[in-house]
């Protein structure tokens, strides 16, 4: 009964969305209020269907009723609760339900909280968002309906692949969607302003707060993702420039783009075209990145069971959609108003130069992903590409951007002084030289390129403190003036700086991996081995028994100088229901740094492969994303955008006039 | 300066940049790619031993070996022909005699190859896709098989 209303609730959805694709569309050409807001109310009754659907899916899992295909291939009744929940997600038809959750969660949000929208505009973004929902609707109900029954109903389930019962499924894919799917708000607002044939400076106040909070849930989401893979897959990397990973950062270039861009348009009402077409594009990639997991056209060390059928439907919405909104750009944009005039060396100028070499860094990651697909279909030669190409033209791109990132904030709005800016940057550039000349010391010749990483990353950091500094007048004015114009300042200004800061953390984390060290050593018990100034003994093997699984652990004891500083237990978990075994690597932190630690084979001696790690700062790249969502979060609630443009003073008066009932 | 300048400025730089990153990547695909080699590929193409390429197949039952100091050696077949290769390092949780493998390495002189990595799947039911075509095109593969 529950899978049969779930899938009913599914249908509804897909009729209300049909009508939300059409009728606010005729209202918005009419100008019928009532058609126009008929697409509000549908918009928050398709949430509340897609919700029901995707409840009755969760209740399936969480009673293990084996009867329903999906729970049966992905769950098992000995699952501990929070991964028969995690695991509705866990599979391709539940997280095309999870997608299109979202996906009805934001139009359900625009339609409550767009409040301050011009009817029309609010209309035709909603009819939009429908249209895209409509597109998932039909392709969960035609191709992977997670409600199939199976007669008769097995007894017990196939249960979850194994690498997936941990606790990164409950975050990863929820918010590495929130932010893919996030970016489809921006690309309703911009087919719509193509549709009006209208766009103004309020357009980007508008778009901005959703696009920053898609962002910011994409941030943090692709870190996740990198950290579980770090600590699940057990070889300590923790980016591989696997496709997979690559369709998730190909939206968060875009994003980040978009993000800038919109920031000059707000402001300075310029780069009005370039601003929508990249948020048809960033869209657009989300799109990609769903395509290229779910179809599994691309191999990936994340690739899970995928089914090519389901690859055509996707790549169909993927061309109606992508094609459809840059050939409607093709058209409209031409019409818009050319915007504002500013000089090359200008804020404007510096985020120019940011969406310069953002999207061409994402142009590289989109060749090296799919150039394998089309010299595969041109020629049938297999190829891979690998790291050394994404390092050998992705980072001499982000370089140059990451040095620019200080320069942007301090230089002024249409005609900037860079000398001035320079001047002010001193500080900041010694900084840089002090950790360059710092990392030489320390780390002596063993890589040349790593210390001016280093210096590049705190020079950014030192920059981003700079920006503040200035506008607080911190050093140069009595405290009490400073708490005064700190308290002044607008919070997009702290924003800003605590992003640059976080993505500066990112790079040290990441250049801080050069001194990684690493050992691949086979053990008996009784024997230890040294690494980066810590003494590992084993102590032994120990057996556990977890819920569905048995674990096999060896103990370690951890000393640094003599003194024990703890013990790890890396493990292997065999899973029974499905033949087979996943590594459990353990982790010990110290400070940002951590050591690793994950078991091979056991040998027929009696002695087990291990792999140890240093990994210096190791945790930077991760905090450092988190750092930046919290700058996003900052300027989210920035009065400007809480309260969005000034509403239109004849409603106001509108509302004044209403007789009191 | 006028509008026209500034733009000119601005399609010249962004052309600058997209030439720099187009020079960047025809460069890195020239030496970075790797191409992948079914077993039967290998015995046919010559391939000049210390390219780096990838190789994938089944691993052949029975030719798993381990040695000292966690030196393995297997043999990756495709039904047709079949490469010894050999490998020092951990290999992963799902690497087993009769499942499917993609190895990256180099051919040594002696005609075997040597892996430096041994592509890990999350999946168990999940058969690397280079695999399946190698497997199709020598006969050897029946579709269902997987499941």
């Amino acid at each position: 009964m529950i899978p049969e209303l779930g899938h009913y609730a599914l249908v509804l959805a897909l009729a209300l969305g049909l009508v939300q694709s059409i009728v606010p569309v005729i209202g918005a050409r009419r100008h019928d209020v009532a058609l126009m807001r008929l697409g509000s109310s549908t918009a928050v009754m398709q949430f509340a269907f897609v919700a029901l659907s995707f409840l009755a899916l969760t209740i399936c899992y969480v009673t293990s009723d084996f009867s329903v295909a999906s729970v049966f291939e992905n769950s098992h009744s000995m699952m501990p609760l929070i991964y028969k929940i995690t695991s509705v997600w866990g599979n391709h038809e539940g997280s095309m339900l999870l997608w299109v959750l979202i996906l009805s969660l934001f139009g359900a949000m625009v339609a409550l909280f767009g409040n301050n929208l011009p009817d029309t505009l609010k209309a035709n973004v909603l009819a939009v968002q429908s249209w895209i929902a409509t597109a998932f609707y039909l392709f969960i109900l035609l191709t992977s309906n997670p409600f199939l029954r199976l007669t008769p109903a097995p007894l017990e389930g196939r249960d979850l692949n194994p690498i997936l019962q941990d606790i990164g499924l409950a975050i990863h894919p929820p918010l590495l969607y929130l932010g893919y799917v996030g970016f489809s708000i921006a690309f309703s607002f911009a087919i719509a302003a193509l549709i009006e044939g209208r766009i103004d400076a309020a357009w980007a106040r508008w778009v901005r707060p959703w696009t920053l909070a898609a962002w910011m849930c994409l941030t943090v989401g692709v870190a996740m993702g990198s950290y579980w893979a770090y600590y699940e897959l057990g070889w300590g990397g923790f980016w591989f420039w696997d496709p997979v990973e690559n369709a998730s950062l190909m939206p968060w270039l875009a994003g980040t783009a978009l993000l800038h861009s919109a920031v000059v348009m707000e402001k300075r009402n310029a780069l009005k075209i370039w601003t929508l077409l990249l948020a048809i594009l960033t869209f657009s990639l989300s799109l990609v990145g769903t395509f290229l997991v779910r179809s599994g056209v691309l191999t990936s060390v994340h690739t899970f069971a995928s089914d090519p059928a389901r690859g055509v439907f996707i790549l169909a919405i993927l061309v109606l959609f992508i094609g459809g909104g840059l050939s409607l750009f093709a058209w409209r944009a031409p019409m818009l108003k050319q915007g504002g005039l500013f000089a090359p060396i200008s804020r404007e100028g510096a985020l120019v130069f940011n969406n310069l070499f953002l999207t061409t860094a994402c142009l590289t990651v989109f060749v090296g992903t799919l150039y394998p697909l089309a010299l595969e279909a041109f020629t049938g030669e297999k190829i891979s590409v690998g790291a050394p190409f994404f390092n050998l033209t992705f980072a001499p791109l982000f370089i140059p951007l990451m040095f620019a990132v200080p320069f942007g904030p301090l230089l002024a709005w249409k005609r900037g002084d860079i000398l001035g800016v320079a001047q002010r940057l001193m500080a900041a550039m010694g900084a840089g030289l002090v950790a360059i000349a710092a990392g030489f010391a320390i780390a002596g010749a063993t890589s040349v390129l790593a210390p001016f990483g280093i210096g590049l990353a705190f020079f950014v950091m030192a920059g981003a403190l700079t920006d503040l500094v200035e506008r607080t007048g911190l050093f140069r004015m009595p405290i009490e003036t400073v708490r005064q114009r700190a308290r002044g300042l607008p919070r997009s200004t702290w924003g800003t700086a605590v992003a640059h800061f976080g993505i500066a953390m990112t790079l040290l984390g990441i250049v801080c991996q050069t001194w990684a060290s690493e050992r691949i050593v086979a053990l008996s018990p009784k024997q230890s081995v040294e690494l980066s100034g810590y003494d590992f003994s084993f102590d032994g093997m120990v057996q556990h028994a977890g819920p569905n699984y048995s674990e096999l652990a060896a103990k370690f004891t951890v000393r640094e100088g003599g003194v024990a500083i703890g013990m790890m237990e890396p493990s292997k978990r065999s899973f029974a229901s499905r033949n087979t075994t996943t590594t459990e690597a353990a982790l010990m932190s110290r400070g940002a740094s951590q050591l690793y630690l994950s078991l091979g084979d056991t040998n027929p001696d009696g002695s087990i492969a291990i792999r140890i790690y240093h990994k210096p700062m190791v945790l930077l790249i991760w905090l450092g994303a988190v750092v930046m969502m919290l700058g996003g979060a900052l300027s989210l609630s920035d009065r400007r955008l809480r309260i969005g443009a000034p509403k239109p003073a004849a409603k106001q008066a509108a509302a004044n006039l209403q007789p009191a009932e | 300066m006028t509008r026209k300048q500034r733009r000119l400025i601005l399609i010249g730089s962004s052309l600058a940049v997209l030439a720099i990153a187009a020079a960047l990547v025809l460069s890195a695909l020239r030496d970075s790619i790797v191409f992948f080699n079914s077993p039967t590929d290998i015995a046919e193409k010559h391939i000049a031993p210390g390219t780096r390429i990838r190789v994938g197949g089944l691993v052949k039952t029975g030719s798993l070996q381990r040695g000292d100091n966690l030196a393995i050696r297997f043999e990756v077949t495709d039904g047709k022909n079949e490469i010894a290769v050999r490998y020092q390092g951990i290999v992963p949780d799902l690497f087993r005699e009769g499942q499917g493998v993609v190895a990256e390495g180099s051919l040594a002189p002696g005609g075997y190859f040597v892996a430096d990595t041994v592509l890990a799947k999350h999946d168990e039911r999940y058969m690397p896709r280079e695999v399946v075509d190698a497997l199709k095109k020598s006969g050897r593969w029946q579709e269902g098989e997987t499941k």
